[in-house]
Formats: C-alpha cells, sequence, structure tokens
C-alpha cells in the first residue's frame, strides 16, 4: 500500500485510475445488464407475435386500427386478452362479413396455429384473459346441478334455460349454445363477446364457469336425449301450444271433415 | 235458358215429386227426400264385414291396452332408445304414448264405423209440441198461491214481513266480512325492501360479499342483501323486492348526475324486478347499457337513471344508493321509491 501510495503523484497514475474505473463500470454493465434485444427476438412468443402482427395487419387491422387502438369501425382490443381472439376468430365471428346489429357465427378460416399467433399479438398489446386450458372447462371434476342453478341465475335469462338463444334489442340476438365447443363457451363467460355482458374470474369463479360449460354439455350435447321426445327447439310452451293448436286440433278438424265427406250410401249421387 | 226460369225446379224435380206442382203452390213443403239405402242394409255380407271390422277395430284397443300395461312393467324408466324421426327419447314415454295411443283411436274409429254402417240411419221427423201449461192446470197454481199467502198472513202481518226481510239482508254480510280473512294487509311492504344502511351485497352466484375489483366494466352481477340465504323459509318472498343487478358503466358514459352520485366508480346498482308486472329482468346488453324485460319487452337504459326507453312499464328502474366501506360494496339506504310495479296507492 505503501508503494502504491509513493507513485500517486507518477504522471502516469490518473491514467491507470481512468483505466481501472473504465474497466469496472464496463464489466459491471455487462453483468447486470438487461439482456439485448436481438436475443429475446429469437424466442417462441416473440416469433407468434411477429407473425400475428403480419396476420391482424391483414385481416383485422382496417376496423380495428393497425395497432388494434380500434377506431370508428372496430372498437380497441387493447386488454381484451388472447381468450377474446379465440373465441371471435375460433369460431369465425371475426374477421366480421359486414357492420349489422350483431357478428353472426361463421366457418372460421384461419388454422389454430394462426389464431394462436394473432391472439399472443393481441395479448402483447394489454393484459386481458389468456386462453383457458382444457382442465379449465372439461367435464371432469364439474357439478352439473350446481351448474344448472348457476346457468339459471346468471345466463337463462338471455340464452333460455337448456341454451337455445333467444331475442334481444334491435336484431340483437343471444345465440343458441348448441354445438359451440365447451372452450369458447368458456372464453365467452371470461370476456363478454359483443353485446354479453362479461362474468369475470372476481364474481363467478373458474370453477363455477366449469360448473356451467358441464351443465350445457349434459342438457345440450350431441347426445342428450330427450325424454320426451320433439323438442320443438326447446322454446318453452309457447311454441308447444301453437303445435298443439295447429296441428293437434288441425288433425282433429281433417278427420272429422274426412270422414263426413264419404257417404255411406249404396247409390253413390 | 231465360231469366225467369232459373230459379225454379228443373223439370225432373217437379216429376220425380208428382202431385206438387208449381203452378198450385210454389212454396209447398218439398217433405224429406226418399230415404237411399246404405250396402249394409242391402247386403248381409257387408253387414257382417262391417260387424267384423268394428269388432277388430276392439280387439285391437284391447291388446294396446294390455300392451301399455306391459310395457309399464317391463321397461326400466331410465331406459333410452333412438326412434328414426324423433331421436333420441325414453323408451317407456315413447311405448306408453304409442299403447295408449293406439288404444284410445281404436275405441272412436270402431265408435264412428259402427254408427255409420250398422246403426239405423232412418230419418225421422220428431214435431215440436207447445210446452205451456193447460189453462186448468194454470188457473189452479195461482188460486194455491193466493191461498197459500192469505193463510201464512204474510200481507196481513206487516212487522214479520219486515223483520223478515232485515234479517235476509243482513245475513250475507257475514260472508263479506269473511272476505277479510283472504291475507294480510300490506301494510307498508310494497314500500320498502331488505336493504338499509351498511347492508352488504353479496354475489348471488358465490355467496360472498362483492367487492368493487371483482367487478369489471362490461360485467354483469346478481346481489342479494347479507343475511338473506336461500335456505331462509321467506327466501323467494325477499328476493322477489331485493334482487339486484350490478353493472359496471364508466364513469364518463353515465348521462344521469343522480345515478352517478350513487354510484361507486362507475358500479351501479338497479333492481332486478321490473316496473311493469313484476318480471325479473336482466336481459343486459353491455355495450348499449340497455336491460330488456323478456314479458312485455320494456327496456331501461341503465347509463341513464333506469330511464323506460321501449314499452309498457310506467317508471324508471329503481337505483340502490351504494358505497364502498372497508372495502366491501354495502347500501346507503333502501331504494327511494317502491320497487316492483305500480300500485294503486304508490302515487
Amino acid at each position: 500500500m505503501k508503494k502504491l501510495s509513493a507513485r500517486r503523484r507518477h504522471p502516469l497514475a490518473a491514467l491507470v485510475v481512468l483505466l481501472f474505473a473504465l474497466a469496472v463500470t464496463g464489466g459491471l454493465y455487462a453483468a447486470f445488464a438487461p439482456a439485448d434485444k436481438a436475443q429475446a427476438d429469437d424466442t417462441a412468443q416473440s416469433l407468434a407475435i411477429k407473425e400475428g402482427k403480419k396476420l391482424f395487419a391483414v385481416g383485422c387491422a382496417s376496423c380495428h386500427g393497425t395497432g388494434g387502438q380500434g377506431t370508428s369501425d372496430g372498437p380497441s382490443l387493447v386488454g381484451v386478452g388472447a381468450a377474446a381472439v379465440d373465441f371471435q376468430v375460433g369460431t369465425g365471428r371475426m374477421p366480421a362479413q359486414q357492420p349489422g346489429a350483431q357478428v353472426p357465427r361463421k366457418r372460421n378460416i384461419y388454422s389454430n396455429a394462426q389464431i394462436d399467433q394473432l391472439a399472443a399479438y393481441v395479448a402483447s398489446l394489454g393484459p386481458g384473459p389468456s386462453v383457458p386450458d382444457k382442465s379449465q372447462y372439461s367435464a371432469a371434476g364439474a357439478d352439473v346441478a350446481k351448474g344448472g342453478e348457476l346457468f339459471r341465475t346468471n345466463c337463462a335469462q338471455c340464452h333460455n334455460f337448456t341454451g337455445k338463444g333467444g331475442a334481444l334489442t334491435n336484431g340483437k340476438y343471444a345465440p343458441t349454445l348448441e354445438g359451440v365447443d365447451p372452450k369458447h363457451i368458456y372464453e365467452a363467460m371470461q370476456t363478454g363477446p359483443q353485446n354479453m355482458p362479461s362474468f369475470g374470474d372476481g364474481t363467478l369463479s373458474p370453477q363455477n364457469k366449469k360448473d356451467i360449460v358441464a351443465y350445457l354439455g349434459a342438457v345440450n350435447g350431441d347426445k342428450t336425449a330427450s325424454p320426451g321426445g320433439m323438442e320443438l327447439g326447446g322454446l318453452g310452451p309457447v311454441t308447444e301450444g301453437l303445435f298443439g293448436y295447429i296441428f293437434g286440433l288441425g288433425a282433429c278438424v281433417a278427420v272429422a271433415i274426412w270422414v263426413a265427406a264419404r257417404t255411406t250410401k249404396a247409390k253413390k249421387s | 235458358m231465360s231469366e225467369t226460369e232459373e230459379n225454379l225446379p228443373s223439370e225432373r224435380d217437379v216429376a220425380h215429386e208428382g202431385a206438387v206442382g208449381k203452378a198450385d203452390n210454389p212454396f209447398a213443403d218439398p217433405g224429406l227426400p226418399a230415404h237411399e239405402h246404405r250396402i249394409q242394409d242391402i247386403d248381409e255380407r257387408a253387414a257382417k264385414r262391417s260387424e267384423r271390422t268394428v269388432a277388430m277395430l276392439f280387439l285391437v284397443s284391447m291388446l294396446a291396452t294390455v300392451a301399455f300395461i306391459a310395457s309399464y312393467v317391463a321397461i326400466p324408466i331410465d331406459k333410452i332408445v333412438y326412434i328414426f324421426p324423433i331421436g333420441h327419447v325414453s323408451g317407456l314415454n315413447f311405448a306408453l304414448g304409442l299403447t295408449l295411443g293406439v288404444a284410445l283411436f281404436c275405441i272412436g274409429a270402431g265408435a264412428v264405423h259402427w254408427a255409420r254402417t250398422l246403426m239405423s240411419d232412418e230419418e225421422v221427423a220428431d214435431e215440436r209440441h207447445p210446452i205451456e201449461a193447460t189453462p186448468d192446470v194454470k188457473a189452479k197454481v195461482l188460486a194455491d198461491f193466493a191461498q197459500g199467502a192469505k193463510e201464512s198472513q204474510f200481507g196481513r202481518r206487516k212487522l214479520i214481513r219486515n223483520t223478515m226481510f232485515g234479517a235476509l239482508a243482513l245475513v250475507p254480510l257475514s260472508g263479506v266480512v269473511l272476505l277479510r280473512d283472504l291475507g294480510p294487509l300490506p301494510e307498508k311492504k310494497l314500500r320498502t325492501t331488505g336493504w338499509k344502511k351498511g347492508i352488504r351485497l353479496v354475489n348471488q352466484s358465490t355467496n360472498l360479499p362483492l367487492r368493487p375489483e371483482d367487478i369489471a366494466v362490461g360485467s354483469l352481477t346478481f346481489a342479494k342483501p347479507e343475511g338473506l340465504e336461500e335456505s331462509d323459509e321467506d327466501f323467494a318472498n325477499k328476493i322477489a323486492k331485493d334482487a339486484l343487478m350490478l353493472v359496471r358503466i364508466q364513469p364518463q358514459n353515465i348521462k344521469d348526475k343522480q345515478e352517478l352520485a350513487w354510484s361507486h366508480e362507475g358500479i351501479v346498482a338497479y333492481s332486478k324486478i321490473c316496473t311493469h308486472v313484476g318480471c325479473p329482468i336482466s336481459l343486459y346488453e353491455q355495450q348499449t347499457h340497455h336491460v330488456l324485460c323478456p314479458c312485455h319487452q320494456s327496456t331501461f337504459d341503465l347509463s341513464d337513471g333506469g330511464r323506460v326507453i321501449f314499452g309498457p312499464a310506467g317508471h324508471a328502474l329503481p337505483q340502490l344508493h351504494i358505497t364502498v366501506k372497508d372495502g366491501f360494496l354495502e347500501a346507503v339506504s333502501d331504494f327511494a321509491e317502491p320497487v316492483g310495479p305500480s300500485f294503486w296507492e304508490r302515487g
């Protein structure tokens, strides 16, 4: 130490100290600096976002804006989450064919991989619900009876008691839930597509949602039996009464007319 | 054919009816047409055939009834079968319906066939007779009545007559008074609900008190007052007034000043009971903030004080004034006006 302090007035001392300080600063920076951009771009996630952005520019940007910020023709997608994209594109509702009271379900034109890329891009715009995984909406571990109770409290007012759908105002309607993928039902509850209110995890827990999906599978699935037969759309007493009056009474009247119109006389005149 | 002949019977009809000529009396009663026989009346073999048909129908009905009982016994109640145009149905329901239908139809069809082919179909004229009594009988009845009135002294003893009228007039009043037992008077019950200051809002789905951060913009939640449980004896009566729907609207989208003051950061609480005839309404459209009643299509705007924008409802939807205490949503007071349909004294 004495030797070092003896040379502190050497003409090159300042240079040595400067070099030393630079080396330490640089080393510390290299050790603690965040990973730089070029590295991150190689992960699968950011590749998906990049691809999704390209798909978005082609299929969605005309209404939702180039950055998903929304325009007069379409709402902002910041914060809607991957679940909303998976629902809207997966059921074919988006891209919309034409403006109107309500965008209908139609054939989906995107592959699953493309939907995932779009979802990754939209999810990167702001935090929102993510796509549920199979264990969240499968019937295993669900309480169908509880699901029915929850469905009648929260959903049946618009979607009918067994999810057959119903009319709303000005051409809007609650669509039938028949043949809808359980994943899409789950996502619709999470995100509240179009005029449907959302049922977030804070007010309707994931287990509640699972129960509701299981209930719909039980009453409205492909293999659901109808004990009485002839459901007539499952729309309730109005359709059943109308059917009874028109076809039941109609058949009775037709038989009565047929009987009376045929004479029993031997001589037909 | 000339105009004068058009409405007259044809030559053939005149010849057929013989003596009745148009010259004598054009309005003469032509009488009944001649009876025509059925084939069963002429041909005994045809009659036998009809008999066998009717008996066969009755026999099929008997067999169908036996089949009905047999299916009731044999088919398990949860057996599901596939029937072509109908789909998967309960085998028991289908068998019972089919056999009972066949049994009833065959009885009816047999009876109709029997009546049409075998029972006599001779036309019979049945003259009507006056229903008035003969003068003798009439005179006797009137005389009996006058004698009875005289013997009872009804006309002479006016005190008895008047008190009897009084007694008869008062007796029905006891029936009128008993109508009071039809039910307790509603008193103040129509004007108040279970909500009052400090009662927490409890989520109807999870049965947990609601926090403002649980309720997202565009969501719909149903709430009941804390302390009201589904197991309560009078739950149905109470929830019919207390049911609440909670929605969250961006505060800048709320048009009504009082609604904004009664909300908490855009969370508004409205009665779920339609002001028309009290149906539960919750067909909420989150983009328009309209709520539609499924019964008569009354539509309310939840961003504008629950104003009626369509339909027969006469009052805006009542809003509950809410606030936050200790992190949970709670009521500030009861509804400011009666919830549900209008009533006579509502004002």
